[in-house]
């Protein structure tokens, strides 16, 4: 209504002008010359909608290339990344102990607090040899990390060294918050439930035991461990004290700021409790447990032949049907052993130079009808 | 205003005493009337307080939000958002709430700013000061403060401040002039006459000691219809009643001109005067682009509520083992143990409902509305649709019906005004059988000196001198055309040279041209003065006639008649109308000369009006004075006495003659015409005039052809035979057409076949449309349906405004329900234009009604073809691939949400970041939809203009089809499969780690949740941006800015979120994870695979298509690309055509 009222003083303004003037004005002449003005629209490409415009059209003439491309590319890299995925040594066991013949069945039923814990031993043998560097994984089945009640179990703020955190923990953490009124640390379901089985790899050779150097250290995001995990702050470096009147996490044997003797990895910044913080998207998966450097040029990691695996039994997953593994890999420039990427690029590749194939065929045949089909037009 | 509405509504219904409850009795002055004469009831109105705001200051947040939320889907996405406050829910209220929020604020700012100006307004005019009478002295006061029976006293230029009785003016003729631009736009000024008992009361003590009262009806909204009495008490005497109509009545809003100062009396006022209860706004009308996107919309709701039930069903029957219900590594709280099952379930349901309530986005809505707001300024910018002449461009009066221009099915078109200029040329007369031709021919220019008449036939002589003479005293004196010429004002004119021409004014252009084209021919109408009529005739001698009554024109009877006495005494009744109203009236005169030249020049495509007259004697006009009194004072149905009046008393006429007025065919009208007929569109023309002149226009502009094969219904027809009998022959011509005609509709190439056009007039369609007593009215209509379906074009003549909707109405609602539009540019075109689906107004010179009622107004019928086939064509282009799309990308968005339930157990756990969640509608993937809604081209807009038939492909919806909107779906579908899977199995077959060398130390990563999700996350913003790169067929620049910076935007938002630790958030999940992706090689092809994979089947299908079954549209862009090739160099040409035959 308020441009009615605007617009009505306007269209007023006009004819009483034109009154006075004798023979001026058409029939109703509203519209002045100042009308015109005002009114015209600006002859400006956008407003004209005549923008200087590229007009591609997807054509064959233009995408049967782009296929050949396509398939030209990613053909090769496919190849590539197979060859690569193939030269990758990978290493795997199952050490859960369901079947009765298994070491381990014995420790089927392992509860969190079995002291000492139940050990068993599964000896292997490598068919080749690991050449370079070498990842020693984990792996757990059937078991929900990605559960969203699980996933957000956990205070990052309390992880990240907050001391009012610390002693006061999200209510995300819920049930494991606290635990005869004192604050856990760390708080919540992930950290609970910390896989806490020891893996020790040895070297058969000529029924000698050869204990073989697994670094703990180094298998964590750098930046979580030096900037999302940090111990809580405070005078001196005793972690003990810093964490006072805290609880240990109901399912652990020892509180947190005893995982581990060595200062720079132990508390929140543990490598392998900042591993098992990082929940894994699908309820199969594996995480790095420790590396095995190569000590030098002349000799593989580890060498074809006999070894054991030394395995102290704590974690329980026959509870919910799980499995746990062992995996010893080496990787690549394209990371680990991934089949699926190589074959993927190859199929697509193929799938592109045929479908390019075809539309040439179809493109040969029918293309030439529509163009002198316009040509009468 | 509702207060008022309800009021009348309620006292319509419930009160018994008609009497009272249809009319008002109002107080003079506030006086009451003397006693006995009626018991004084004092009646309660409301002030004269505009109020056009909704809100006031206080109500303004609750109001606004409840008008807001009472919008379907702001109602929805409130429910999720509060869903999302009560029950634990895997994303944040922020995901939902923020857009909302963001769309909330800024409805409620603009509709807040709006109403602020409107208050500004409204109080402007409500404080506005206004003189009024008490106890015999002047006040000022506040517009606000008028109260109905209030004396009130305008001055000249000033607005009427409410709806009042014109009591008396200072002009002594008790006339005065208004001009009514803003009501309706018609900058004429109009006479209005005081109260004849009144305007003696010059001063205000006269004025206040009136005693008087008024019944009128309540008020209504239509501007030109009043009926009232005021009943005048002379002391003790019986009062003497007069009526009141609505030459009587000054409207608020109009304003005075050249007239000093006059006095009234308020009888409605403030939101119940005319111009208060016309505002009221129109009905809402709907694209059929936003019908079927409600269709999708419950669609994707099925969808979503079955999920959401798979997803419940199959979460408990997974959870019905124990362990895995609460391993022992995830134990529930106490709460949620103890909680009902029941419960449990409906909230587990409610919450995949949140889950997955992003696949019906409210940016969408914002989207949509943008679009079509933003893109209706490109119709009004379109310097090819301004207009020179005129100086006016289009009009967008409704952004909502952008796309439905490109659907247009059917053309109502008006003929006066729309096909032809409305710009009057009078030809020629014909008094008699003899033909006078003016040699000049002017209307409203600036006039040539004029030589005198040029004859074709030899002069008549003797009473056939007298005759002519009377002819041109008729038109003369036989019209409603005022001089536009102030007497009142300076006093000089009045001496000037007497053959200075004067400029006419009046509503109706032929009455202009019909004076101006005798002024030609010797008799110049100058004024009327004080009920005399003066004309000068070619001797340049002043006549005077007395104005005793004029019986305007209407558009039922066709005619207007004058009653004059002229300074000798003679009273006559000067007649003038369409012939078909005429001749059965005129009793002798020598018709059949006439009837023939009439019928040539109406052949011709002239307006022919005939012209009549009857001597009076002084008894008969005593006697049709007595007539007219009795029928004008009755407070009922008095247009229907009136008009029976005239009835009987314009009868027994003697023809004089007839004159012929050319009304040229607008520029461009039939190239026009042509090109929509190409476009598949039926064209109808509707118009008011008879047969031969409308059939001689729809030739004239190609509507008919010369091979045209005409079929008539007309009463002429009818009277022969039965309506029955004709109806079922034209039915079977026509089928026996349709049979012979191979089933190839959409090709378009109609011109080997047999054209029909179908003539039918208002009387032969109202008894169609008339329904029988035996039950069989739908019969005939369909039979008409059917024939006008067969039919290229249809006129149809006689109409009147009413029956034009009714066409309209008929065709909207025939089984097909084909999309129709109205254009028209007169107040009898405003109920057809408000009955299409789509209303067209030409800014035109019959006032501007129908260019305010119209959806969108343009100055020149050409414009219509760039209206429809340019701008109709993209926008129905650009929304449909918007809606498309948006449903598409959501699709592709929330399906792996849903695969990722499958395992995580039904947990409801999020694969996407909250920050993703809530930014990819709105920022990632929200720029590049809405400037391709508003830039797209697939072709140039010259070719769309040059190929006409390019229409068709868009014809019926024809890119909203179940059968695109289930491709677009599935290829969602498919594209979310890919994301999924293709993530999944780059996951999981064993880890992805990245080689440590690269870094400084040997880091190695383990990819968890997060990561999972934003490779998904990655690939589908970027397949989606490609998605609509690929179908973007018009790259300007900013195609380009939106379409790379948002990908660009979206690397620097991930980078920005994962490269700090925000101290607000509670959580750190995301962490670095975008830049552990980006370092890991594998991720990179992983996602230019996905990417690929997922293009390509969309890639194939355009090609595969436009190679196998192209459509016209795509010929076009190919053929197009060729010339635009071979205009480039030589170079150029090989090396394309090399590729070309690769």
């Amino acid at each position: 209504m308020a441009v009615n009222y605007s617009a009505k003083e306007e269209a007023d303004g006009h004819p009483s002008g034109g009154v006075g003037v004798p023979g001026g004005g058409a029939v109703g002449g509203g519209g002045g010359a100042g009308a015109v003005k005002t009114r015209k629209p600006d002859n400006t490409a956008f407003k004209q909608q005549r923008l200087p415009a590229w007009q591609p059209i997807l054509t064959a003439g233009t995408v049967l290339p782009a296929f050949f491309i396509i398939g030209l590319i990613f053909i090769p890299i496919g190849i590539g990344i197979f060859v690569t995925s193939n030269n990758i040594r990978e290493y795997e066991i199952d050490y859960t102990g369901t079947e009765p013949s298994s070491p381990c069945n014995k420790c089927l039923n392992v509860s969190w607090d079995s002291t000492p814990p139940c050990t068993c031993t599964i000896n292997f043998t490598l068919e080749h040899s690991f050449e370079s560097n070498v990842f020693m994984y984990y792996g757990l089945s059937n078991f929900y990390q990605n559960h969203r009640r699980y996933v957000k179990s956990r205070d990052d703020s309390q992880l990240n060294g907050d001391n009012s955190s610390l002693l006061n923990p999200s209510k995300e953490c819920e049930p494991y918050r606290t635990n005869e009124d004192k604050p856990i640390a760390p708080c919540g379901a992930i950290a609970n439930s910390m896989f806490n089985d020891t893996l020790e790899l040895y070297r058969i050779d000529n029924d000698t035991r050869t204990p073989i150097t697994l670094i703990k250290k180094g298998i964590a995001w750098w930046t979580d461990k030096n900037v999302k995990f940090r111990n809580p702050t405070g005078d001196g470096n005793n972690l003990t004290a810093l964490f006072q009147g805290t609880t240990k996490p109901v399912n652990w044997p020892k509180p947190v700021y005893m995982l581990d003797s060595e200062p720079d990895n132990n508390g929140f910044i543990n490598e392998d409790f900042i591993v098992w913080m990082r929940t894994a998207a699908l309820p199969t998966f594996r995480k790095l447990y420790r590396l095995i450097e190569r000590k030098n040029s002349f000799q593989p990691t580890l060498q074809a032949g006999k070894y054991s695996l030394d395995i102290a039994y704590n974690y329980p997953v026959h509870s919910f049907d799980g499995r746990k593994r062992m995996i010893l890999s080496t990787i690549s420039w394209m990371g680990g052993k991934n089949p699926f990427l190589g074959i993927a690029y190859i199929t697509v590749g193929s799938i592109c130079f045929f479908l390019g194939v075809v539309l040439l065929f179809i493109h040969h045949k029918y293309g030439n009808r529509n163009t002198s089909a316009d040509i009468p037009n | 205003m509702d207060c008022s509405l309800l009021r009348t509504l309620v006292s319509r219904y419930c009160a018994g005493e008609e009497n009272w409850v249809d009319s008002r009795t109002i107080y003079v002055g506030h006086r009451e009337p003397p006693p006995g004469a009626e018991a004084y009831i004092p009646q309660r109105f409301p002030d004269n307080r505009i109020v056009s705001s909704k809100y006031t200051f206080w109500n303004f947040i609750p109001k606004n939000l409840f008008e807001q939320f009472r919008r379907i889907a702001n109602f929805y996405f409130l429910i999720i958002f509060l869903v999302q406050l009560i029950i634990d829910t895997p994303t944040s209220p922020v995901t939902s709430g923020l857009p909302l929020l963001f769309v909330i604020t800024v409805t409620a700012i603009k509709q807040g700013y709006e109403d602020w100006l409107r208050h500004k307004a409204d109080n402007a005019i409500n404080q506005c000061p206004v003189h009024f009478i008490q106890h015999g002295k002047l006040v000022r006061k506040q517009s606000r403060k008028l109260r109905v029976g209030d004396i009130v006293m305008v001055k000249e230029d000033e607005k009427f401040p409410c709806d009042l009785i014109f009591l008396s003016s200072s002009r002594g003729d008790g006339t005065c002039f208004v001009t009514t631009t803003s009501l309706d736009g018609e900058s004429s000024h109009k006479t209005y006459y005081a109260v004849q008992d009144t305007k003696a009361f010059h001063n205000e003590q006269e004025i206040d000691a009136l005693h008087a009262t008024i019944e009128c009806e309540q008020p209504q909204p239509d501007l030109y219809k009043f009926v009232g009495r005021i009943n005048v008490y002379h002391d003790r005497n019986e009062p003497i009643a007069r009526p009141l109509g609505s030459e009587n009545l000054l409207l608020r809003g109009a304003t005075l001109k050249n007239t000093e100062k006059i006095f009234g009396v308020a009888i409605y006022t403030g939101m119940e005067t005319k111009m208060a209860l016309n505002y009221q706004s129109k009905s809402q009308k709907r694209s059929a682009v936003e019908k079927s996107m409600n269709v999708f919309l419950v669609v994707y709701l099925c969808i979503l509520v079955s999920k959401a039930l798979i997803n419940t069903v199959l979460k408990y029957a997974w959870q019905s083992e124990p362990f895995r219900d609460e391993p022992w590594y995830n134990q529930k709280t106490e709460p949620e143990k103890k909680r009902n099952l029941f419960l449990q379930a409906f909230t587990d349901f409610l919450a995949f409902m949140v889950l997955f309530n992003y696949i019906i986005p409210v940016s969408m809505y914002v989207t949509v509305e943008m679009q079509k707001f933003l893109g209706s300024y490109f119709i009004a910018w379109d310097e090819e649709m301004f207009d020179e002449g005129t100086g006016e461009g289009p009009l967008v009066n409704t952004s909502d019906l952008n796309e439905e221009l490109g659907q247009i099915e059917y053309v109502f078109t008006d003929k006066t005004g729309t096909l032809t200029e409305n710009n009057m040329e009078f030809v020629e007369c014909c008094i008699e059988g003899h033909v006078y031709i003016p040699h000049v021919i002017c209307n409203g220019q600036i006039l040539h000196d004029c030589t005198g008449i040029d004859m074709i036939d030899s002069s008549p002589g003797g009473s056939g001198k007298e005759r002519e003479e009377l002819f041109f005293r008729a038109i003369c004196l036989c019209h409603t055309v005022q001089v536009k010429d102030d007497d009142s004002i300076d006093g000089l004119k009045k001496n000037q040279v007497p053959r200075r021409p004067c400029i006419y004014i009046s509503s109706s252009p032929d009455e202009v041209a019909l004076v101006e084209g005798i002024q030609r021919l010797g008799y110049t109408y100058l004024r009327l003065k004080d009920n005399y009529m003066e004309i000068l005739n070619r001797e340049n001698n002043i006549e005077k006639f007395e104005l005793l009554e004029v019986f305007s024109f209407d558009s039922v009877r066709r005619r207007m008649s004058v009653i004059v006495k002229s300074s000798a005494g003679d009273i006559f009744l000067f007649c003038k109308g369409a012939d078909s109203s005429i001749f059965p009236r005129v009793k002798e005169g020598k018709i059949e000369q006439v009837r023939s030249r009439v019928q040539r020049n109406a052949v011709e495509g002239l307006r022919t009006l005939c012209v009549a007259y009857k001597k009076l004697t002084a008894e008969e006009y005593s006697n049709v004075q007595k007539l007219l009194q009795s029928a004008k004072l009755a407070l009922q149905e008095r247009d229907k006495k009136l008009a029976e009046v005239y009835e009987k008393i314009e009868r027994d006429f003697i023809l004089l003659g007839a004159t012929a007025v050319e009304d040229r065919l607008q520029e461009k009208a039939a190239d026009t015409i042509e090109a929509l007929q190409k476009a598949g569109i039926k064209v109808w023309v509707l118009t008011g005039d008879k047969m031969e002149t409308a059939a001689a226009t729809c030739y004239a502009c190609k509507l008919f052809r010369r091979n045209t094969q005409i079929l008539e219904l007309t009463t002429k027809k009818i009277e022969e035979q039965s309506l029955h009998d004709v109806l079922f022959d034209l039915n079977k011509t026509v089928i026996r057409q349709n049979g012979s005609l191979t089933r190839d509709t959409f090709s378009g190439l109609s011109s080997d076949t047999q054209d029909y056009g179908l003539i039918i007039d208002g009387a032969a369609l109202s008894l169609i449309m008339k329904p029988r007593h035996d039950g069989s009215s739908g019969n005939y209509r369909e039979i008409f349906l059917n024939i006008c379906r067969n039919c290229t074009a249809v006129l149809c003549c006689r109409m009147a405004p009413l029956q034009k909707a009714q066409i309209v109405k008929l065709i909207k609602l025939s089984k097909e329900h084909p999309i129709t539009l109205a254009i028209g540019d007169g107040a009898n075109d405003v109920s057809m234009i408000l009955e299409a689906h789509v209303g067209i107004g030409i800014i035109g010179r019959e006032g501007r009604q129908a260019a305010r009622n119209s959806d969108y107004a343009i100055p020149k019928f050409k414009h219509l073809k760039k209206m429809l086939l340019v701008h109709g064509h993209f926008y129905y282009i650009r929304i449909s691939e918007l809606v498309q799309y948006f449903f598409y990308k959501n699709v592709c968005f929330i399906f792996p949400q849903f695969l990722y339930q499958f395992f995580c157990g039904f947990s409801q756990q999020t694969l996407y970041d909250t920050a993703y969640l809530t930014l990819y509608n709105i920022s990632f993937t929200s720029l590049p939809i809405l400037v391709y809604g508003l830039m797209e081209q697939h072709v140039s807009a010259d070719t769309l203009k040059r190929e006409p038939s390019l229409y068709r492909d868009v014809a019926k919806n024809a890119l909203l089809r179940w059968r695109t909107f289930i491709y677009w779906t599935f290829l969602g579908v498919f594209d979310a499969l890919v994301f999924f899977f293709g993530a999944y199995l780059l996951l999981d077959n064993t880890v992805v780690t990245s080689n440590g060398q690269l870094m400084t130390t040997s880091t190695h990563m383990v990819f968890g949740t997060w990561t999972f999700g934003t490779v998904v996350f990655t690939v589908l913003v970027f397949t989606v941006t490609f998605k609509l790169a690929i179908d973007t067929h018009y790259w300007t620049w900013i195609n380009h800015f939106v379409i790379w910076g948002s990908l660009v935007f979206y690397i620097v938002f991930s980078l920005l979120w994962g490269g700090i630790i925000w101290p607000f958030l509670n959580y750190q999940r995301m962490y670095y994870v975008f830049m552990q992706m980006l370092s890991s090689g594998p991720a990179w092809l992983g996602i230019i695979l996905l990417i690929t994979v997922s293009l390509l089947p969309d890639a194939l299908k355009k090609v595969l298509c436009r190679e196998l079954w192209p459509t016209a549209t795509e010929r076009i862009q190919t053929k197009h690309q060729c010339l635009s090739v071979e205009q480039s160099t030589i170079f150029m040409l090989s090396q394309t055509s090399s590729s070309l035959s690769f």
